[in-house]
């Protein structure tokens, strides 16, 4: 009985080892055999249509951190004060410290502030500030601020944590650029199993 | 977990909500403890071997005495709840249990209107409709998710608490049959170009949820599941489509899944940076640690329950790791100055949930039990102790230390970490 129940689990999940690798040229291979296709597989099904450039490009909003894929448009640190006060200082506080949601401003030593992770001690990249704000921000009217806006919020709430000058306009060529002091805080997942405690 | 027949609940069934209103002398008032309030099971008017029963009906329903919830705190639009780990058996959790971690609500789908792109570093970007992915070969898979925030309530130090509920503390963990197709035949399918590294998985709710993967995971085992404990999944768990990537932290399984790019480098999304990151000792914070260490927790004895007498008492509780298969876990009932290898309920799956069991007999005094799970990596669930040596005792996420128990002699459990510490 439990060779007969060991027999099923193996089929059930380790599936055949004649794999059809996916067709990949780069380096990379699976490393699990369960469920590959079977030889008999066509190499392409062809179910879906495809993606045209109009297509993607509605959905293809998000942000890298060298700056691929921010839009054009800027705003200034005083514009931002404007969106700040009319969008965000409900869940954010006057100066980004007070909440009553996440905490925006601070540039202690993030140790002081563990649990914060304020954007001026601890994002790493400036970018995702309008990756995240243009997708998820206000969290009630989410989607909604135009380019501008975004840019322009963006420039206050970094002049707030003193990483940008009062002058500053944010765009997509300057804001990749902003020095964040969060960037060298961050190294690989070290841990690897085995009998290590990491 | 059924309670003792000395208790109220042999005549007067109470039945989970939110109201709190509780059955005296059963169970402490506990804002962490189990909600019950009173809605009374009607007693048997006559001997049921002597009068017809129901008829059969279209949709089951639960027994009126067995009503399961999960843990709701503090509802907002970025909240959780949470799997009553000590009401269930076996590993799977009945999908209106899974608990539910969003970022901005739970968006109303449609499923004939969804759709998946795959684009960027692909020779052929596509679009599928649900259709079109129903259509690829299917499979199923029994795995856990688990949020990577799950237990950090029992981390802190000078925050250790004592009563708190296997849900309350761990409930963010369960554990379900998925199905849907393997994430690597759609690769194939688009083709992936030279020098791709990662995927940016991306959801359709009002956060935009996105994740970056490795495209090694991607092509491993990771899947798109439609489907839940044998039905369509729910719209918490991100109907219709949400990304599975086993063993890996919950937040990065992207729900409500409509988009999925190829790339060379990590997106860097506010969930990768600001949030799921782990600080360390000495100002670093660990980044993409995705994998869920192997754990272990007891669900019965636990708080608040109260053994009834002393004699013998099976231990039960869930072991599991991100890393494959639980290889054996040890339960120790003398505050882990020994331990015994507990019996593993199999079939022992990859990166599921598994049952184990230990018979105690308990003497009736004071004591701490505790289990610590290893898995086929070798690696062993560490103490507190440990992961504070190796992370700092202000880390966050993946907490996945020896949960403790205490039994008083009364019978009394309460979580038990804090007289070790």
């Amino acid at each position: 009985m439990k060779k007969l129940s060991v027999l099923v689990v193996s089929l059930l999940f380790s599936g055949c080892d004649q794999a059809d690798l996916p067709v990949t040229t780069s380096d990379v291979l699976p490393t699990e055999v369960a469920d590959r296709l079977p030889p008999s597989a066509p190499r392409t099904f062809g179910f879906g249509g495809e993606a045209t450039d109009e297509r993607i490009a509605l959905w293809d909003i998000d942000v890298k951190p060298d700056g691929e894929g921010l839009p054009s448009g800027s705003g200034t640190v005083a514009q931002g004060k404007l969106v700040y006060e009319t969008q965000c200082i409900a869940c954010h506080g006057a100066t980004g410290t007070e909440g009553p949601f996440d905490r925006l401003v601070g540039t202690e030593p993030w140790e002081e502030w563990p649990s914060a992770r304020v954007v001026g001690a601890y994002w790493p990249y400036a970018t995702t500030l309008f990756d995240y704000i243009v997708k998820a921000m206000p969290q009630l009217t989410p989607g909604t601020l135009t380019a501008d806006q975004t840019y322009a919020v963006i420039a206050y709430v970094l002049n707030m944590n003193g990483l940008v000058a009062d002058d500053a306009v944010m765009n997509a060529t300057t804001l990749p650029a902003v020095e964040m002091p969060g960037r060298d805080r961050f190294v690989a997942d070290d841990r690897r199993g085995g009998a290590e405690v990491r | 977990m059924a309670k003792k027949s000395s208790s109220p609940l042999s005549r007067r069934a109470w039945i989970t909500t939110a109201s709190g209103v509780v059955a005296a002398g059963l169970i402490k008032t506990q804002a962490d403890a189990v909600k019950i309030v009173a809605q009374e099971v009607p007693t048997p008017a006559q001997d049921p071997t002597k009068v017809p029963g129901r008829l059969t009906s279209e949709l089951g329903q639960r027994a009126p005495a067995e009503q399961p919830r999960r843990l709701v705190r503090s509802p907002n639009l970025s909240s959780s709840s949470r799997t009553p780990l000590q009401d269930l058996y076996g590993v799977i959790t009945p999908a209106d249990l899974h608990f539910e971690r969003h970022h901005a609500g739970i968006p109303n789908i449609i499923q004939e209107e969804h759709e998946l792109l795959v684009h960027g570093m692909v020779e052929r970007p596509m679009v599928f409709s649900m259709a079109d992915l129903k259509r690829y070969p299917q499979t199923s898979r029994i795995r856990f998710v688990e949020c990577s925030g799950n237990g950090g309530g029992a981390y802190n130090r000078d925050r250790m608490p004592t009563e708190v509920t296997p849900q309350s503390l761990d409930g963010l963990l369960s554990t379900s049959e998925w199905t849907g197709v393997v994430l690597s035949t759609l690769l194939r399918e688009v083709g992936i170009r030279n020098g791709a590294s990662w995927i940016l998985a991306e959801g359709s709710d009002a956060a935009v949820m996105s994740r970056s993967v490795p495209l090694e995971k991607a092509m491993d085992d990771a899947m798109l599941a439609y489907g839940q404990n044998g039905e369509a999944i729910r719209p918490e768990q991100g109907y219709p489509l949400r990304l599975l990537l086993p063993g890996w932290e919950g937040n990065a399984q992207v729900k409500w899944l409509r988009r999925i790019e190829i790339t060379d480098r990590p997106t860097m999304t506010r969930d990768e940076t600001s949030k799921y990151t782990d600080p360390l000792k000495g100002g670093r914070a660990r980044q993409f640690s995705f994998v869920m260490d192997a754990k272990s927790i007891i669900t019965f004895p636990a708080f608040p329950y109260q053994l009834p007498d002393p004699g013998w008492w099976e231990i039960k509780g869930l072991a599991w790791s991100g890393r494959g298969k639980i290889t054996r876990v040890d339960v120790s009932t003398d505050g882990g100055s020994s331990w015994t290898p507990a019996e593993l309920q199999g079939p022992i799956l990859s990166k599921s949930t598994v049952r184990f069991r230990h018979l105690w007999d308990w003497d009736g005094r004071e004591t701490h039990i505790l289990s610590r799970a290893v898995d086929e990596t070798g690696y062993v669930q560490p103490t507190v102790q440990q992961l504070w040596e190796a992370r700092g005792e202000r880390t966050s996420y993946h907490h996945n230390h020896q949960r403790v128990w205490k039994v008083a002699s009364d019978g009394a459990v309460t979580f038990g970490l804090g007289d070790l510490v």
